[in-house]
């Protein structure tokens, strides 16, 4: 088998990757770095960010404010001393990409612009008018072009880790133009795959975010932590699951129901705050956990507006007038009349909630290393914890940075500590084993399943029972769904049986990702025995700190259901208190 | 390693069926060749040089051939060539000379307005010196 | 829930069965406002799981998934039933060597962008403790439009220079190294002369103008290579002539 020999290999391309690779670069050009992913670059889902990173700048902000904002944003899950660090490095990360050309949105004197945000006590959003994530993406990308040392496999499928002696020492990957199974020794290796938001029928997320690179670790006996936080994001379009930025809201937007009445306000968020302008944290710029519940429970009520896909909320941004929408939110409007056939200029657009980011993921201290030596993460598929139970828009782009490097200097220290080369033998039989495992499944017959009728009864499964309100039963049946599942994977017959670009062997294995974190979210959030943030129970309506300050630990098992247990949240200054989103607070 | 396996990028053959595959790739062609016409007539203009200083004689008898049907349709073609052509150009002007004026760009109706107006003026100049008018 | 019995005719390829590409038609069944995209996603889950593509944001933001459809360079996603009553017909993307069904290699625009060196080399250094470049919203405009290209290569499949010359660096490469060379915080425009101002770079260019128009972001990468065009004589002009000037 064709071996790829590297220092550290970094698989996934998006944000966090890109920033890793760049970071290693920069620390050591000597680095023999392998950038692997299922996809180019800028194809990676970062592309389709589009509110903004947050960080510091403004004289009448400081680094507490952002601290407070996101401990309290994340119902005190977020481990703090790991959140001071992401609000320390966040102005610096994000003046470094500045430098890297990203064509920031301004003031008129030429400084950096910020905008207001979801769950922010002051404005902190750097952005580059409504496509934030895409310019960072690319920003990122061009900038990684300058860097010889960094060796990219662009559309490599990674299938499995390699371990030897209880460390990490490579990946087996396949090429996935010629089907050929290809092994990467690397002493290090940093997990960037992405969140699995495509477990749920309805979500923000493009094809790709199946959780192929929480599955990775996970397999390898890295816990995934808080699984059961799923955040659902207030603004997509009913159609097609698109988002529609937070920034709409920033900007002015307002959300009504049927009657016109901007129901917020009954839901602890009021009071009304005048037209066009939004007082923030409060209203339409609460925190999306408690904006997308306002959603589901004045649904009961019957308050929604009936479409042709299901129930709808209006998103108003009439009097944010043409000019203003145009400049600031060109491709909100680009998208709400190619996709819904409505101009937000002149009319209110149908929204609802979506799926839209996995709080939780693979198990990560504050430097991005997890207990498997030689393995980090970061990005969206790490869980640190800095958005504990419920993130606060545009600290993701941030954390993107902030740990993607901070993984990556993690990995250069931990070469440089002497790790030890794996033995040829263990790297050789991972790899052949690897590749056995995928030969099996391409030459199985008789097989009973597929993996679109698998992925159809998953996706149900997840939108019924693992939704924005949980019950008892409703987990539990999705625990046992999920498991048989995983048991019909195993017949999984494909249709293609082919080696050069093999979509239906691709597919099958993003499946086994999504349905082995899925299990992780059902039985995580049937463990936790509370309401806090994006997981909220109508059993147990309350938060329960006594019991459940702590992080969820799902630990895999090949066969059965993945056993859970917990660990301490890390508390320094903020403790537990009420998340106070009315406009009485000030 | 035969890492090749089963791998056969297929190219696809170009062949002049581009130019059908949409209206833009005709009046581009037509757009680019009406430099044969403009071409052959700057060639024409050189032998009337020639005739010219050939004397008086030469240049009737070349007068006088302007005046053949073939060569006035000539003209006729080729100068709907080249008022197609100078019209398709000064409309891409402002593809070109962008004019940021505070922090934006002169509409392109501007910039390309004002090329058809430096146009019409150099036309009526030099119409005017030929005696038009 | 409106429903339309679309027929859809794909070009096939794969290496490993076929000696060439061929059409397979598929009826399907759909929505009325699905795109392109939604009906290969429904041939692929419910008829015919062997059909490869790309694709993944559904919001012509990753610039996967593009497709000739009857003919024209277009984004599947972006490509509505609605607009094509009859049969449909789609492609491989164009000027690109099919893998395998609708999936091209494109390691040849992949290495031309990296050739034009398309980041930022700063006019002046600047520590990042020093804070940002400044930049004014007027200067942000004068490149802002170039910066949104998707990667899509649609206009390369419909430049029929690229297709007839496939040195050609071609229309979204050129247009990103015009971008860095109009952010006001650059000053690599000579870096970048070398590969720009060759045969393959923008001089093969003769305005067809093909590129700009099928822009699923409107980059106008046309007016991008002409004002390189000039940009380029101008500074020909002045290294001949004014030599004094010259470093």
């Amino acid at each position: 088998m064709e071996t790829i020999r590297a220092d550290v290999a970094i698989i996934g391309a998006g944000g966090a990757g890109l920033r890793a690779a760049i970071a290693l670069a920069q620390a050591d050009p000597k680095l023999r770095i392998a950038l692997v992913s299922k996809v180019y670059p800028m194809r990676s889902h970062t592309c389709a960010a589009e509110g903004g990173a947050a960080g510091v700048i403004k004289p009448d902000d400081s680094l507490e404010h952002h601290f407070n904002d996101t401990v309290g944003g994340g119902d005190w899950l977020c481990d703090q001393d790991a959140v001071d660090y992401l609000v320390q490095e966040a102005p610096r990360e994000l003046i470094q990409l500045e430098h890297w050309g990203c064509p920031w949105s301004r003031e008129p004197n030429g400084s950096v612009a910020v905008r207001p945000f979801g769950g922010m006590k002051k404005q902190r959003t750097w952005f580059a008018a409504d496509k934030s994530g895409f310019h960072i993406l690319h920003t990122l990308f061009q900038t990684s072009l300058q860097f010889p040392s960094i060796q990219r496999f662009d559309e490599f499928y990674a299938t499995e880790l390699l371990l030897d002696e209880g460390r990490c020492a490579g990946l087996a990957a396949i090429e996935i133009r010629s089907g050929q199974m290809r092994r990467f020794d690397a002493r290090a290796v940093v997990i960037c795959g992405g969140g699995a938001g495509r477990m749920f029928p309805f979500t923000t997320n493009g094809a790709i975010k199946t959780g192929d690179g929480m599955a990775l670790a996970y397999r390898a006996g890295v816990p995934l932590k808080d699984m059961e936080f799923v955040q659902y994001h207030p603004t997509g379009l009913p159609s097609t699951g698109t988002l529609l930025t937070e920034a709409c809201r920033g900007e002015g937007g307002v959300l009504v129901n049927k009657n016109g009445r901007r129901f917020l306000q009954d839901y602890g968020m009021g009071p009304e705050t005048p037209l066009g302008k939004p007082v923030l944290k409060t209203m339409e710029l609460g925190p999306r956990d408690r904006v997308s519940q306002a959603f589901w429970q004045e649904q009961k009520k019957g308050n929604m507006i009936a479409t042709r896909w299901g129930d709808a909320m209006l998103l108003d941004m009439r009097h944010l007038g043409e000019a203003k929408i145009n400049e600031r939110l060109p491709l909100v409007r680009d998208m709400s009349i190619s996709y819904m056939g409505v101009d937000p200029v002149t009319d209110p657009v149908p929204v609802r909630p979506v799926v839209h980011y996995m709080m939780g993921g693979i198990h990560t201290d504050k430097r991005a290393a997890t207990t498997l030596p030689g393995l980090f993460a970061a990005g969206e598929c790490a869980c640190v914890s800095i958005n504990g139970a419920n993130r606060l828009g545009s600290n993701s782009l941030t954390e993107l940075l902030v740990f993607g490097r901070r993984a990556a200097l993690s990995a250069a220290e931990y070469l440089q500590s002497g790790a030890r080369a794996a033995s040829e033998s263990a790297l050789a039989a991972g790899a052949n084993a690897a590749q056995a495992r995928i030969r099996e499944l391409l030459q199985r017959s008789g097989g009973t399943e597929t993996v679109a009728g698998l992925r159809k009864e998953m996706m149900h499964t997840m939108e019924q029972n693992a939704g924005i309100y949980r019950t008892h039963e409703g987990l539990v049946e999705a625990c046992a769904k999920l498991a048989d599942l995983r048991r019909r994977y195993r017949s999984i017959e494909l249709h293609d049986r082919t080696n050069v670009f093999n979509t239906d062997l691709l597919q099958a294995l993003e499946l086994g990702s999504m349905l082995d974190c899925a299990e992780a979210v059902a039985q995580s959030a049937l463990a936790r025995k509370e309401s806090r943030g994006a997981h909220q129970r109508l059993d147990f309506v309350e938060r329960d700190d006594r019991n459940f300050l702590r992080h969820s630990l799902a630990h895999f098992d090949s066969v059965s259901s993945p056993r859970i247990d917990y660990l301490d949240v890390v508390i320094t200054k903020s403790q537990p208190g009420v998340r106070d989103y009315s406009g009485g607070h000030e | 390693m035969a890492e090749q396996i089963g791998r056969r990028p297929h190219v696809r053959p170009i062949t002049s069926e581009w130019i059908f595959r949409h209206p833009r790739y005709l009046r581009y062609l037509v757009r680019e060749f009406s430099c044969l016409f403009i071409g052959a007539w700057t060639l024409m203009l050189v032998c009337a040089l020639g005739r010219l200083s050939e004397g008086p004689q030469a240049w009737a008898a070349f007068l006088e051939g302007l005046k053949s049907p073939v060569i006035v349709a000539f003209h006729l073609v080729t100068l709907a060539f080249a008022l197609y052509h100078s019209y398709t150009w000064f409309q891409l002007t402002p593809k070109a000379l962008p004019l940021q004026l505070g922090d934006d760009f002169l509409p392109d109706g501007v910039i390309a307005g004002a090329h058809f107006g430096a146009w019409a003026v150099l036309s009526a100049a030099v119409l005017y010196l030929a005696g038009a008018f | 829930m409106s429903e339309r019995q679309v027929e859809i005719e794909v070009l096939r390829y794969n290496p490993e069965k076929d000696k060439e590409p061929y059409f397979q038609r598929y009826s399907v069944t759909c929505r009325e406002e699905w795109v392109v995209l939604d009906a290969l996603n429904h041939i692929k889950e419910t008829i015919d799981p062997t059909l490869s593509y790309r694709w993944s944001c559904h919001m012509a933001v990753c610039g996967s998934c593009g497709m000739m459809v009857n003919g024209e360079p277009k984004l599947a996603c972006k490509s509505f039933l609605r607009d094509y009553p009859g049969l449909i017909r789609v492609e491989p993307l164009r000027h690109f060597p099919v893998e395998r069904d609708l999936v091209t290699v494109i390691d040849d625009f992949v290495a031309k962008l990296a050739r034009v060196k398309p980041y930022l080399i700063p006019k002046e250094p600047k520590d990042v403790a020093a804070g940002e470049y400044r930049q004014t919203p007027a200067q942000l405009k004068r490149y802002k439009q170039f910066t949104l290209c998707i990667n899509c290569m649609l206009c390369y499949a419909a430049c029929p220079e690229y297709g007839l010359i496939p040195q050609y660096i071609g229309p979204a490469a050129l247009s990103l190294a015009h971008r860095w060379n109009e952010d006001s915080r650059d000053g690599g425009r000579e870096q970048r002369q070398e590969e720009l101002a060759a045969t393959e770079g923008v001089w093969e260019c003769s305005f067809v103008g093909a590129c700009s128009e099928v822009c699923p972001e409107h980059v106008d990468p046309a007016a991008a290579i002409q004002q390189v065009k000039i940009k380029s004589t101008i500074d020909w002009y002045t290294e001949h002539l004014m030599p004094w000037r010259n470093k």
